[in-house]
């Protein structure tokens, strides 16, 4: 068997989603990588280093800068002739695209796989992780979205690939990159952060978010996050978001401060190592799923920490 | 210009699923019903485009059984003008999405807005299939939406923020949740929805082959998490924080 993994990145570097990819795929067979991009260079140069992977297929070219999916949609299927499986992250970027690569090939995308257990049967969650499914694929190629939290990260150093330059499939036409608002974040990203602090509703609003949150954040080196009403309610932007909807997250520790532990969130943070819950109503459902609970008033438990710390 | 709005009836957002103990599936009998909420905000987003006039008519399809009705129903009493119901049990997004191609086919719509995905199988495929199918651009995870000319620019929720594009039409736009506020429909609205037109179809009709590629072998429910300790005060917190190594 022979697989495909798109690679997730920004032109510039290698983003860690892939290396979980690599991990499913190499549970399926031999594991080739695709950078799609524009001046991607050195991206295709992290990819032939992850261990596992045999060949880097390179295809730079303008129409991929963006990786829009219409582009890179019909490269892949192109490349799909010599290839049994074609694995994305379920990034909103795989998202985005493979499912078109599925429609071009005639097959029924598997999403969001938690785990191989052949090559042609795999678990997913349904339900917004209420149910865990194991299906079975009959279609002759697979195409497949695996969620990062739940494979092990493959090396990412001891790889040595051959690099291989594809050509471009062209711009379709039909759409054309206009801007890109992405937040500066110069904490550790939520999917790959070993700590993440995230607030509620309870936090009032945007000021006080920032003010109570953040210092722990920095204190712990954790990552942020937040419920989805934190973010409809505007205290943060919506890439901050953690839940069914949301980012799915597994960090070692996840503290939710002030947060209930609405379904649709802990949909998003269950698989999380230990959870730290502070909360001042002792009913709240978070505290069924808090490996330690602080039963409190946020306002003077999170500064007192804080000053602990 | 219309906009065909795909809709699914799942299990309302907020019960909680249990697994059938046959483990083959999730119980849905005696288990209230509704529009994927994802749909919901796409049938607003189309009824709002027709308000400023950038649209004439809005379709609103669901593939699914009988009972489907009753969400395009809803649809139909939040604004929509009429529905079609392509009769069939649990169809694949693969499957839905050449549906979809078909019915665009026959109506050529300027766009297809749909919900990013449904609830119950959590698949996020359906637009992006079906983009793929008539060859047309896709703007999904859609936060905000503006049609200008014979172009539409959608601001998409993207890792890290927001992308936007511009897509030619007709496209075919997939909704995030902050996309709009859904409006309710008013009781005189239900009324009148009852007397707008709804057509039955079947997959035959439009010649689609919806035999389904994947098995379920079983469906478990998740490990459960059990309640772990509530400590006392922030002086054990912080004494557990250094157990773990995660504080100095």
């Amino acid at each position: 068997m022979k697989t495909l993994v798109y690679a997730e990145h920004d032109n510039a570097s290698l983003k860690d989603a892939t290396l979980a990819v690599v991990t499913a795929a190499s549970q399926i067979g031999e594991v080739h990588i695709l950078v799609a991009g524009s001046g991607c260079g050195a991206v295709a140069e992290a990819a032939a280093k992850i261990a596992g992977v045999t060949t880097v297929h390179v295809a730079d070219d303008a129409a991929y800068a963006q990786q829009l999916a219409e582009n890179v949609a019909p490269l892949v299927a192109s490349l799909m002739a010599s290839y049994d499986a074609f694995l994305a992250p379920a990034t909103s970027n795989g998202k985005n695209i493979a499912p078109r690569v599925a429609a071009l090939l005639d097959v029924m995308q598997i999403s969001d796989i938690l785990s191989v257990e052949s090559a042609d049967t795999f678990t997913r969650p349904i339900y917004a992780g209420n149910a865990i499914a194991t299906v079975q694929s009959s279609d002759a190629k697979k195409v497949i979205t695996v969620r990062g939290t739940a494979f092990a990260k493959a090396q990412e150093s001891s790889g040595s690939a051959t690099i291989a330059a594809v050509a471009s499939t062209g711009d379709a036409g039909t759409s054309t990159f206009i801007s890109a608002e992405i937040a500066k974040q110069e904490r550790p990203e939520l999917t790959s952060a070993k700590i993440i602090v995230s607030g509620g509703r309870a936090l009032k609003d945007a000021d006080t978010f920032a003010a109570t949150i953040l210092p722990l954040a920095d204190k712990l080196g954790a990552g942020v996050g937040a419920s989805r009403a934190a973010v409809d309610a505007g205290f943060v932007p919506n890439d901050y978001q953690v839940g069914q909807t949301g980012k799915i997250v597994a960090p070692e520790v996840y503290v939710a401060v002030g947060i209930s532990g609405a379904i649709q969130h802990l949909a998003g943070m269950k698989d999380s190592k230990v959870i730290i819950a502070i909360n001042k109503d002792e009913d709240a459902p978070i505290f069924q799923v808090a490996d330690i609970g602080l039963v409190g008033d946020l306002f003077t438990v999170v500064p007192e920490m804080v000053g602990k710390l | 210009m219309k906009i065909i709005v795909p809709v699914k009836r799942v299990i309302d957002y907020n019960v909680k699923p249990r697994v059938k103990p046959d483990g083959l599936g999730v119980d849905l009998a005696n288990v209230k019903m509704s529009m994927n909420p994802f749909d919901e905000i796409a049938v607003e987003e189309a009824l709002r485009l027709r308000e400023k006039g950038v649209a004439t008519e809005v379709i609103a399809v669901s593939i699914g059984p009988d009972k489907a009705q009753e969400t395009l129903r809803t649809a139909l009493a939040m604004g929509a003008d009429r529905a079609i119901l392509v009769v069939a049990e649990d169809v694949e997004p693969l499957g839905v999405a050449k549906i979809l191609a078909k019915i665009m086919g026959e109506e050529q719509p300027g766009l297809v807005i749909l919900g990013k995905q449904a609830i119950d199988d959590d698949s996020n495929q359906t637009g992006q299939m079906l983009a793929a199918l008539t060859g047309r651009p896709q703007g999904t995870f859609a936060n905000t939406v503006n049609v200008s000319g014979d172009a539409v620019h959608v601001a998409r929720e993207v890792d890290g923020g927001l992308q936007t594009v511009a897509l030619k039409m007709p496209a075919i736009i997939t909704t995030d949740l902050r996309l709009n506020e859904p409006r309710y429909a008013s009781l005189p609205n239900i009324m009148k929805a009852k007397s707008k037109p709804l057509a039955q179809k079947t997959p035959a009709d439009y010649g689609v082959d919806v035999s389904p590629r994947l098995k379920t072998l079983k469906v478990i429910e998740p490990p459960v998490r059990s309640a772990g300790i509530k400590v006392a005060d922030v002086d054990a917190l912080v004494a557990k924080l250094k157990e773990m190594g995660v504080a100095a």
